[in-house]
């Protein structure tokens, strides 16, 4: 029915299964569509946020999308900047994620501001002393640069490609794409950093206060850190979930080996890092501000140290050892078990910053406070996940997302009509020839 | 928010951030109409040479 669209040499699934996949997750996002509405028509009342959760699921929801996007600007800065090619195979997925990551984060923003209408004062009326008004500036500019690195791809769809002036706006478009890949960089390094910094800058709260660099708490700096560290386990766990799915090998062994073998040893310096910060604040910050290092772990029933455990250790050690040892990282399950664990790690990691920051008393007459989210929230929470969904299928089913996958898996229908024609080619050339 | 709206202030915190801003959309917008006007000129070209 659509094989018009898809592209050369690969094979597809039949169209009803298709379009049962998308009918199922537009369900779901339909869901999360209702809920959008009844956040914007009767006003965050919906929601289950109050005077101490200013910030909660959705804010926790937007920097953990933000940090698992981020392997697009590194895998990009990767190839594009520093020169590894083989990341070339791997960077259409990586793009696509970071695309449908950071246009989560910002229709989640769009929710959570309330009035969507008057998102645009942010930019003419910017509050020009918040960092997150520096957030909003590079999220939204970079944002465009996914948009311009995504476009590329769509205009390689079989159909439209055969349109000179998208053919070669494409060219035009891959060739300078190390400036928007830079840009790019340059842009995802202060929006992570100040997403951090927003959470390190705040003096009343010691379990998120830090001490810095000039302007910056390191916060600013172990969140960059983190998303360039994290964000290609991300795209990993994807590619190796859409080749679950697929029932196909999409990306070769080498290609999947650097990027585990980067990220790992972005984790495992990032973790230094973390627990130098992690101690110094434990043992130096906390009792200059009276309290004591249990006092964030204790008398509540949800944050215990568990989940400095699972952030730290399971999410954060663990995966920096597998992944820099070559012969655990080149074990399938070993590698599945270590990004798995790397994206729970730095989504635990946001959680901490967003929403135990939150529950944490801060006087002597307060109490813990728990939250738990309207299914408002929840429903737009996974609203993206919907999106995304369908986006992958969409973008998988009629774009050459994976440069390798036709050699990876060959057809033999398609093999022998390729092998024809260069008969055919060798025909027409063999009088000329002789 | 320009230079000629009433809430500028010529400080650094106006220029540095405002600044940005406009050097990173000045970069993407740039690039962007260097590949549409070379796409344009390519397009053309080419199909002045079909004709031929």
């Amino acid at each position: 029915m659509d094989s018009a669209l898809i592209p050369k040499g690969v094979k597809r699934c039949p169209f009803w299964q298709f379009a049962l996949f998308i009918g199922i997750a537009g369900i779901i996002a339909l869901w999360g569509v209702y809920a959008m509405f009844l956040c914007w028509f009767k006003a965050l009342n919906q929601t289950n946020m109050n005077d101490y959760y200013g910030f909660a699921l959705w804010i926790w929801a937007d920097l953990a999308v933000i940090a698992l996007g981020g392997g697009a600007f590194f895998s990009g800065f990767l190839k594009y900047v520093v020169g590894k090619d083989e990341l070339k195979n791997i960077i259409n997925y990586a793009v696509l994620i970071g695309f449908i990551c950071y246009s989560s984060a910002l229709l989640i923003l769009a929710i959570d501001i309330g009035q969507p209408l008057r998102g645009w004062f942010i930019f003419w009326h910017a509050n020009v002393h918040s960092m997150l008004t520096e957030v909003a500036f590079c999220l939204s500019c970079y944002f465009a640069v996914l948009t311009i690195e995504y476009i590329p791809l769509i205009l390689e769809n079989r159909q439209i490609d055969k349109i000179p002036f998208f053919h070669n706006l494409s060219h035009n478009m891959h060739a300078i794409m190390g400036v928007f890949a830079a840009t790019g960089a340059f842009l995802s390094f202060f929006h992570q950093g100040s997403l951090g910094g927003v959470a390190g800058v705040l003096y009343g709260r010691p379990f998120a206060y830090r001490e810095g660099l000039f302007i910056w708490p390191w916060t600013f700096f172990l969140f960059t850190w983190s998303a360039a560290a994290y964000g290609p386990c991300f795209t990993l766990t994807l590619t190796k979930l859409i080749e679950k799915v697929t029932g196909k090998k999409l990306v070769k062994d080498n290609v999947i080996d650097l990027l585990a073998k980067i990220s790992g040893w972005m984790i495992l310096t990032y973790m230094v890092a973390k627990l130098i910060d992690t101690l110094y604040w434990g043992a130096v910050l906390t009792p200059q501000a009276g309290f004591r290092f249990a006092d964030f772990y204790s008398n509540n029933a949800f944050y215990g140290q568990w989940i400095l455990f699972l952030e730290l250790f399971l999410g954060g050690i663990v995966p920096a050892i597998i992944l820099t040892n070559k012969n655990m990282r080149q074990n399938s399950t070993l590698l599945t078990l270590a990004i798995i664990l790397g994206c729970v790690g730095v989504c635990t990691n946001r959680w901490a910053m967003v929403c135990q920051v939150m529950a944490v008393p801060v006087l002597p007459f307060e109490q813990w406070q728990l939250y738990i989210p309207s299914w408002q929230e929840v429903a737009t929470t996974i609203l993206p996940v919907a999106y995304g969904a369908i986006l992958i299928g969409i973008s998988y089913r009629y774009l050459p997302v994976f440069p390798q996958e036709r050699e990876l898996n060959p057809i033999d229908g398609v093999a022998s009509i390729e092998l024809d024609d260069a008969h055919a080619e060798q025909g027409k050339l063999q009088p000329a020839l002789a | 928010m320009f230079p000629f709206c009433f809430e500028w202030a010529w400080d650094m915190s106006h220029i540095v951030f405002m600044g940005g801003l406009w050097y990173a959309l000045s970069i993407i917008g740039a690039g962007m109409t260097w590949c549409i006007l070379k796409t344009i000129n390519d397009t053309m070209k080419a199909d002045d040479t079909s004709h031929h």
